[in-house]
């Protein structure tokens, strides 16, 4: 069945055919349309879940996770200062491996206060130890709210999943996509078995501390589970394309990589309108290419210095900035390229902070500066005033 | 049939921890959980209790047992039980063990909403009067006068200079189908409760006195004397909100010296006579609209 949806719309879509067991969600702009549409949902019948009404972020994760160690499926899902509020949850979910799946709509952070998209939220909060993917459009977001279970969940990675969406311009946006049938959800996503949980018969101790000559085991195994993660990756885009027929490329989205001179690298929504730069630069004979990171973790070392080989010059453009420093993109990009081997230089702009627009002019000019030498740091459009 | 000394379960549910000689959280949490038994969920969060019993791999907790966030026991508390309806179990007991600093403080928000969604679960919290754990500071619940290490007493300020929040009241103020007090001191009268709760649906909230010789500064074999002083001398009271009233469930004709029950413990030794008396009037003035409004 095909709809007209708004991103959100249709993530929520996606948790319907998940069916999970519980939701708990507070309400923050613009993660708002997720949590009514579920709790609609919940109301006709359409999905059996117990919904949650709790008083904070910090509680709608504290109680995600008490489900979770019952053994049930869980979903929550907030955005900005609502992500930063759970932060300390998202390591608990991490370290008692949990596999929450989060919806983040991709908000700045206060101050200035600001409800609209960038990714400032979700990159703050990069080591938390959750999978963090980044979906370019509606259909997407359905897809994905899929798949995060099924990895999320998966024995090899009983990790917590983040599933990001860039305010408004994803998460409000309407978009033609397909709605998949109950019973293909159900093919695809078996149901949750753990033995991570709550149990009456052989009754467990959770969540507990582990001393100096322990915790460092714990924390091994955390990490070891992303690498697992990337193969759980790819075997559930294999089965989502076997059940669905939509192909999906893994932890990056490449576009005329293999024999660009000049590639953006960036995440989210701001890559359709990088390729249609590429397009019209390729028709003046400049080869131009696109590297959208799908997931920020378990991150693409290999697949970026693959993508990149061929390249003279990259950029990475972000909406985030680690003060201080530069872009966590680019941070974990420029790691990348130098355990790659790759040579090519890499430069970072940073746009769209607090929602500004990045222009195709804009992009534009991000390539004619790949292909007249650039380095370090640069705000998008910021004046010689400021 | 009431619980008493020869009806209690004998199985162990909180066992081989490292709490210190004469804990009295350590004793409501062993005592509680022999009433509700293994077909419990505890929830506990970051605390005494927490740092006792949960440490790998020396866990000692018999029955299912978490530990949550330090604001998130309430919160956690729902999503276990949710979560264990949702698998289909039936006729078990979430409970949860909080201090008074997890409690009263930082995780009042998350016990507030609880009680507002009126969540199947038993909230119980140890009260010792201050973060024991952390090495005695002032919490919302350390009573008035207590030298804590946060609240020094000397020649300025001699030590806490609030009274006790009123969680008791504060839980009734949502209009919870069941909240009580206790004390270690009076454990029957304790277990009772917690027995009454266990059968009632909805959210129960049990406040019980749980000294810690160490913050008291009490030898460590005066805690239940001490749990029952406290009482006796009308600075605690033991009583119960059910169905929209108050019942004051002990009366005592004629207080104990509460002087004698200030002065035996290291917390209150700086008091002044002036000090005492500030005591003895907020005592007298409460128990005046308690047995005006209780009875």
């Amino acid at each position: 069945m095909n709809k007209y949806l708004s991103g959100d719309e249709a993530f929520a879509e996606g948790v319907r055919l998940a069916c999970p067991d519980v939701i708990s969600a507070y309400p923050i702009t613009p993660q708002t349309v997720v949590v009514e549409k579920l709790s609609e949902m919940v109301e006709n019948g359409s999905l059996d879940a117990e919904f949650i009404h709790v008083e904070s972020e910090h509680s709608a994760l504290s109680c995600a996770i008490g489900a979770s160690a019952a053994g049930v499926r869980t979903f929550t899902a907030t955005s900005s200062q609502g992500l930063l509020y759970m932060a300390e949850g998202l390591v608990y979910a991490s370290g008692g491996r949990f596999p929450v799946v989060m919806m983040n709509a991709n908000r700045a952070t206060a101050l200035p206060w600001n409800i609209y998209g960038d990714q400032r939220d979700s990159l703050a909060l990069l080591d938390t130890g959750w999978i963090q993917a980044y979906a370019e459009n509606a259909q997407e977001a359905l897809d994905l709210a899929l798949m995060s279970f099924y990895i999320a969940e998966h024995k090899d990675v009983s990790t917590p999943f983040m599933a990001n969406l860039d305010g408004f311009v994803l998460t409000h946006t309407y978009e033609n996509v397909e709605i998949p049938s109950q019973e293909q959800a159900k093919e695809f996503l078996p149901p949750y078995e753990t033995e991570n949980r709550f149990d009456f018969e052989h009754p467990k101790n959770m969540a507990f501390s582990a001393g100096p000559e322990t915790n460092y085991i714990f924390k091994y195994k955390e990490h070891k589970a992303f690498d697992r993660a990337v193969n759980v990756i790819e075997q559930a885009e294999k089965r989502f394309a076997e059940i669905f027929g939509r192909k999906y490329s893994g932890l990056v989205d490449a576009y005329l990589t293999d024999d660009a001179d000049f590639v953006i690298i960036t995440l989210g929504t701001a890559a359709g309108l990088c390729r249609t730069v590429a397009d019209e630069l390729r028709s003046d004979g400049i080869k131009a290419g696109v590297l959208r990171i799908r997931y920020m973790r378990p991150f693409p070392v290999k697949e970026i210095a693959e993508h990149l080989k061929n390249a003279k010059a990259a950029a990475v453009l972000e909406k985030d900035i680690s003060f201080g420093y530069a872009g966590t993109v680019y941070i974990n990009t420029a790691a990348a390229f130098q355990s790659g081997g790759i040579t090519a230089k890499l430069s970072n702009f940073i746009g769209g902070l607090g929602g500004r627009d990045i222009s195709a002019d804009d992009i534009r000019d991000i390539y004619k500066k790949l292909q007249n030498g650039t380095e370090g740091v640069e705000f998008i459009g910021i004046g010689g005033d400021n | 049939m009431s619980i008493n000394a020869g009806n209690l379960d004998k199985n162990e549910y909180f066992y081989g921890h490292k709490a210190c000689a004469g804990c009295g959280g350590s004793l409501a949490v062993r005592a509680a959980l022999k009433v509700l038994g293994e077909r419990s969920v505890a929830v506990l969060p970051a605390g005494c209790m927490s740092a006792v019993g949960f440490n790998f791999p020396q866990l000692c907790f018999s029955n299912n047992a978490i530990i949550s966030m330090f604001a998130g026991t309430a919160s956690m508390l729902t999503g276990a039980e949710a979560g264990l309806r949702r698998k289909g179990y039936k006729d078990f007991h979430a409970v949860g063990f909080a201090g008074d600093g997890g409690t009263a403080d930082i995780g009042i928000q998350a016990l507030s909403g609880a009680i507002d969604r009126d969540d199947d679960i038993i909230y119980i919290c140890y009260d010792n009067e201050a973060y024991m754990n952390t090495g005695i500071q002032k919490s919302g619940l350390t009573p008035y006068g207590a030298r804590t290490t946060t609240t020094p007493a000397g020649e300025n300020i001699r030590g806490n200079i609030r009274p006790k929040k009123n969680m008791f009241e504060i839980a009734a103020a949502h209009d919870i189908p069941y909240a009580a007090t206790a004390t270690v001191g009076y454990i029957t009268d304790f277990m009772n409760k917690v027995e009454k709760a266990s059968k009632i649906r909805g959210t129960k909230y049990i406040h019980v006195i749980a000294p810690c010789p160490t913050g008291w500064g009490v030898p460590v074999n005066d805690t239940i004397d001490v749990a029952r002083e406290i009482v006796d001398c009308g600075l605690w009271y033991l009583a119960e909100y059910e169905n929209g009233k108050f019942t004051l469930n002990r009366d005592p004709k004629e207080f104990t010296d509460a002087e004698k029950y200030l002065l035996r413990q290291g917390r209150f030794r700086h008091l002044t006579k002036e000090d005492i008396d500030v005591i003895i009037t907020s005592r007298d003035k409460k128990w005046e609209k308690i047995r005006k409004e209780w009875k």
